[in-house]
């Protein structure tokens, strides 16, 4: 018998689509891989009668001869932060627990429409916010990862860490995620997956759940880069409902897909060599930089000056924008309400966001409205967006020189939860070569590229021109091709 | 790691009135120990994004839109999307912590 969990988004299209296989035993396969994988908390709701309904539909769909979507028989995980109708959508937070939307997220539909189905809502840092998912009401995900001879549970990456965990364990074969400052793509290094944030404004933000909503971006987190190109044609698309919607056709990514790099040149950016950077990291960039070259890529050294500016304006930026887009919950509209014994109108937002929100999204809260505050705002909120126009000007002068940029995803490989979880600014410090480009609005990937000598992965990061999905997605793939990289976690679940 | 924190801390840091303060425009309610366990995580923080007062912004514009873009506009057309057009008082209500009579219902504002 057929272990479909070993197949990848590609493999299940064409196998349904030839006949190979049924979309119901797919479904049917991952739901029971879903199911018994309670122990890595990746998923906060499991649908398997969503996946079946789809999957059955497609099966009907091909049995009467009518065309297929792109993604037709592909079961998939969803990330519990866009808006699916009728089923429970929490942004993993106890203030929206039992929240079900009476609308569908655009990129979710998308998905839909293209034939894949829903395993279930993943797990994520609370609002997204996080980069090791221990910030989740409902629990941290372990990472199906463990360091060579210990048991200790792993961090997932976060804020996309269900999907991360769930996609490394193959009990999917891809999944949503979003990506804010890197919760894309550090999960996927993490976890030895690959991950790509898109432009801004590729995929629609109507529906997800917003946490600072001038760098929130959706993106698909898959075995490979072929698996993404297929998964980011169907989530992609221009949104009338999202004011910062593209207006522009979606590109034949798959098709499009060539790791011939001869002519192309690959930047590497000399301000993201920081002192103490794990030598393994700087021994993956390394063995990068020679895949590109051996693909037929220039390599050229390019300046990113700002780069050290970013992080900071990453959380002066983002946290102004969360405070705003969360005062949205009042216990008045949705979600909970904490209604303390003879409380009144403003007792009640304030008790209820008390018991509603954990800790690092009131820390959050708190930075944001102290930054937008009356007589701050000039030194913090406008001079870091001066400081985020400034990281954008680096990365234009840089692409006049390079065709892409290659550079390490995160400073260190997967840690063990609990870890980091004291010290809010050392878990920051992991985003450090992941936000820039998303405070320039770039597309950016990451692909696994080795493991440590703990045997863990690493990712490497291709960041792109505005609009240059295909020219990150065929760096990524001359990588692909050159790593080699097969390593799996071992089942311990 | 590379990026490090200010030795002076001094410039723009907040005292437990200030969080109290922060936290009442936020609407969170906190008791006396979360202010206090508050007070050096946001010190942190904030001393550490004071770095970017190093750099010279002169003559740079705060970033407003990180993609070129316009604002477009619709037809003025009633009921253009369906789902968003309005007409859909029971599907704003249905996720309501408490709805009355088609209304949110809200503890008494006014005595």
């Amino acid at each position: 018998m057929n272990d479909f969990t070993n197949l990848g988004v590609k493999a299940i299209r064409d196998g349904v689509a030839g006949g190979d296989f049924s979309a119901r035993e797919v479904a049917e396969a991952f739901n029971a891989a879903v199911a018994g994988a309670a122990e890595l908390n990746a998923f906060i709701l499991t649908t398997p009668d969503h996946a079946l309904a789809a999957a059955e539909r497609v099966d009907a769909d091909r049995a009467a001869g009518k065309p297929l979507g792109k993604l037709a028989g592909v079961p998939i995980g969803m990330k519990d932060l866009f808006a699916t109708r009728g089923v429970q959508t929490t942004a993993a937070s106890h203030i929206l627990e039992g929240f079900e939307p009476e609308y569908e997220s655009t990129v979710s539909q998308n998905l839909w429409n293209a034939g894949a189905g829903m395993l279930g809502k993943l797990n994520l840092d609370q609002f997204a916010m996080g980069s090791s998912n221990e910030t989740s009401y409902f629990g941290n995900v372990s990472s199906p990862w463990r360091k060579e001879g210990t048991n200790a549970a792993m961090s997932p990456g976060g804020s996309s860490g269900g999907s991360s965990a769930a996609v490394s364990a193959r009990i999917a074969p891809a999944a949503t995620g979003t990506d804010t400052g890197g919760s894309i793509r550090q999960p996927a290094a993490f976890t030895g997956i690959c991950g790509i944030k898109p432009t801004y404004g590729l995929c629609s933000r109507w529906g997800v759940v917003a946490f600072a909503s001038s760098l929130d971006q959706a993106g698909p987190m898959a075995r490979d880069v072929t698996d993404c190109a297929i998964m980011l044609e169907a989530m992609a698309g221009f949104d009338p409902k999202d004011a910062t919607s593209l207006d522009m056709p979606v590109p034949a990514w798959e098709a499009g897909l060539d790791a011939d790099l001869r002519g192309k040149k690959v930047g590497i950016p000399r301000e993201y060599r920081m002192d103490g950077t794990d030598p393994e990291i700087l021994d993956s960039w390394e063995r990068g930089k020679e895949w590109l070259r051996d693909a037929g890529a220039e390599i050229v050294e390019v300046s990113l000056p700002h780069t050290k500016y970013a992080l900071p304006a990453y959380y002066i930026v983002a946290p102004a924008e969360a405070s705003s887009n969360l005062a949205r919950y009042d216990g008045v509209r949705y979600g909970m309400r904490e209604l303390p014994e003879g409380a009144g109108l403003q007792d009640m937002y304030a008790a209820t966001r008390a018991a509603g929100f954990g800790d690092e999204v009131k820390r959050r809260i708190l930075i944001g409205t102290y930054v937008l505050s009356a007589g701050f705002y000039d030194a913090y909120y406008n001079q870091a967006q001066k400081v985020r126009a400034l990281v954008s000007r680096d990365f234009n002068e840089a692409f006049k020189q390079c065709d892409v940029i290659l550079a390490p995803t995160t400073p260190t490989a997967s840690f063990p939860l609990g870890e980091m979880s004291d010290d809010p600014l050392a878990m920051y410090l992991n985003d450090v070569f992941a936000v820039p480009a998303s405070l320039a609005g770039l597309p950016a990937m990451s692909v696994p590229a080795m493991t440590n000598k703990d045997g863990l992965p690493l990712g490497l990061q291709l960041v792109g021109k505005a609009f240059d999905e295909q020219g990150v997605l065929n760096a990524g793939l001359a990588i692909e091709q050159r790593a080699g990289f097969s390593a799996r976690p071992e089942k311990w679940w | 790691m590379g990026v490090a924190r200010p030795a002076n801390a001094q410039a723009m840091s907040v005292d437990k009135a200030t969080v109290a303060k922060i936290a009442s425009l936020a609407r969170i309610k906190m008791g006396d120990e979360e202010l206090e366990r508050m007070v050096p995580e946001l010190n942190n923080i904030l001393a550490w994004v004071e770095q970017l007062g190093e750099v010279d912004v002169s003559g740079v514009e705060p970033m407003t839109a990180v993609i070129p873009n316009h604002l477009r506009l619709r037809d003025d057309v009633v009921d253009a999307d369906p789902l968003t057009g309005g007409g859909k008082r029971d599907d704003v209500l249905a996720n309501a912590p408490a709805a009355e009579h088609g209304f949110f219902g809200v503890p008494k504002v006014i005595e």
